[in-house]
């Protein structure tokens, strides 16, 4: 599996082979504090690089999920509309959102690494 | 504008609270344990609520008084005891509302708890109706705080002995550590609690005390959640200038007694409404699932005619679902009405409901 890279509207994202996983960071959780719901895209469809894939609600207000790279969703992870809780639990780990087939592997490399995240996250917070 | 702050925002600071602003006030949203567990606390246990932003209006004065306040408020309050309380409106001719409020009949007048949004222009309309005749003053020297919850009653009584012989809805000035306090048993979360006026040079050794014995602070997030599902009205949202306490399905609110001869402000529009009914009126909504539908969602019958809008739409982690109020076609009013709501362009299914979500445990009849 590859280095896990972070996007500025707050996802991370892992490859292997061509299949990409994509979820919320643990900033973005902590941000939106409790989570209540999920929706995710449907499976088949086919999402753009930026482009919304999904919603999260917390107790206090909606916010659009985006996807950092473009392909097709092959996977959703129906766990976490059912019980939308475990996105606070583990953000980066059980609670990923959905898996693309990417088209262009190259839209990876304007993502940041996690040392760039970090940073950039604490500079976004203050 | 500078941010205004309350006596209680040193303390706020010091427990984690995440700060908004709402009515030109810095207030915590939640703190570090996050909305769902600061609500299932309350519900649970006790937690306190900094409402300092709201309005303390003293107006000073006897029958005289009372005379007046009838040609404002729908309520009797010749009949109202000393130390009792009453929820009622301020409300323009034709009966829309430029407040919700509580009441209270004291020995030197009468104390209104107005919303912080409201205060000044509340003020503003009240002086214009009284005149100068009555003493008034928007008390900015106090704090106002609410412990709400089951363990309430226990945690406020061993600082304060004697608040658990209040009823709902009566007050009484107490004595603490030689500071006189005014003390409601009341509240805005559908649990049994009490509300504390304080002077602000005294609030944060106060709520340290709270929390010392076992009561903890709760965000406004919370007392949103709280609020919506006792299915309480937050002004700016289910009231405004724009609805009367009829469309409001608030008219238990409106003394009887005042309605056979009118005579306080709005009065012929609501005994019209009262009459003829209204057009819409608001009722509780329940998404199917875990949709969330928040304020200003659509809300259509199935052959796609639009019939009404959602007012406050959050998840209730009591109810563990999600919940909503709104304000709806009358012919649509009815529990049990399957409704769709539309959510980001698609149209979701729903039931119009009763009201509350969570049922109150309010204490009537300690004495």
């Amino acid at each position: 599996m590859s280095e896990v890279k972070f996007s500025k509207e707050h996802e991370w994202i892992t490859l292997e082979g061509d299949v990409a996983t994509i979820g919320i960071t643990k900033h973005a959780t902590e941000m939106l504090g409790d989570i209540v719901f999920a929706e995710l895209p449907e499976k088949g469809s086919n999402v753009e690089k930026d482009g919304t894939a999904g919603v999260v609600e917390s107790t206090k207000a909606a916010s659009d999920v985006y996807t950092p790279v473009s392909g097709e969703v092959v996977d959703t992870n129906q766990a976490i509309v059912d019980d939308p809780s475990k996105i606070n639990e583990d953000p980066e780990g059980s609670a990923w959102f959905f898996k693309l087939k990417m088209k262009d592997q190259s839209e990876m490399d304007s993502l940041m690494n996690k040392e760039e995240y970090d940073k950039f996250a604490k500079e976004s917070a203050s | 504008m500078e941010i205004k702050k309350t006596s209680l925002n040193k303390l706020h600071q010091k427990n984690n609270a995440k700060f908004v602003e709402f009515a030109g006030y810095e207030m915590p949203i939640q703190y570090s344990k996050g909305v769902i567990e600061e609500h299932k606390l309350t519900r649970s246990h006790s937690g306190i609520f900094d409402v300092s932003h709201m309005g303390q209006l003293f107006i000073y004065g006897n029958e005289s008084l009372t005379e007046e306040l009838e040609k404002i408020f729908p309520l009797d309050l010749k009949n109202l005891k000393q130390n009792c309380s009453k929820y009622s409106f301020l409300m323009s001719e034709d009966a829309g509302i430029y407040d919700d409020l509580i009441i209270t009949k004291i020995e030197e007048g009468y104390l209104i708890i107005l919303n912080a949004a409201c205060k000044d222009k509340d003020f503003e309309i009240l002086s214009n109706l009284l005149g100068t005749k009555f003493k008034m003053n928007l008390d900015n020297n106090r704090s106002l705080i609410a412990i709400q919850g089951p363990k309430s009653v226990e945690i406020l009584n061993s600082i304060i002995n004697g608040v658990d012989q209040l009823n709902f809805m009566t007050g009484h000035w107490f004595d603490s550590d030689n500071k006189k306090l005014f003390v409601t048993r009341s509240g805005y979360t559908g649990e049994d609690g009490f509300e504390i006026s304080i002077s602000n040079d005294e609030a944060e050794k106060f709520v340290e005390n709270l929390i010392e014995k076992g009561a903890q602070l709760i965000g406004l997030g919370a007392r949103d959640t709280l609020r919506l599902e006792a299915g309480l009205c937050l002004y700016g949202h289910e009231l405004d200038i724009n609805k009367t306490p009829v469309e409001a399905n608030l008219k238990w609110a409106i003394s009887k007694s005042r309605l056979s001869n009118g005579g306080f402000i709005g009065s012929k529009k609501i005994m019209n409404q009262m009459h003829d009914g209204t057009s819409q009126i608001r009722v509780g909504i329940k998404p199917e699932g875990r949709l969330i539908a928040r304020e200003k969602t659509k809300i259509f019958d199935d052959v796609d005619t639009l019939i009404g809008e959602i007012t406050s739409g959050t998840f209730g982690p009591s109810v563990n679902g999600p919940i909503a109020m709104g304000y709806i076609n009358k012919e649509y009013s009815k529990v049990d009405t399957k409704i769709l709501l539309e959510v980001r362009g698609k149209k979701h299914p729903a039931i119009v409901c009763g009201l509350p979500f969570y049922k109150k445990s309010y204490v009537k009849g300690v004495n």
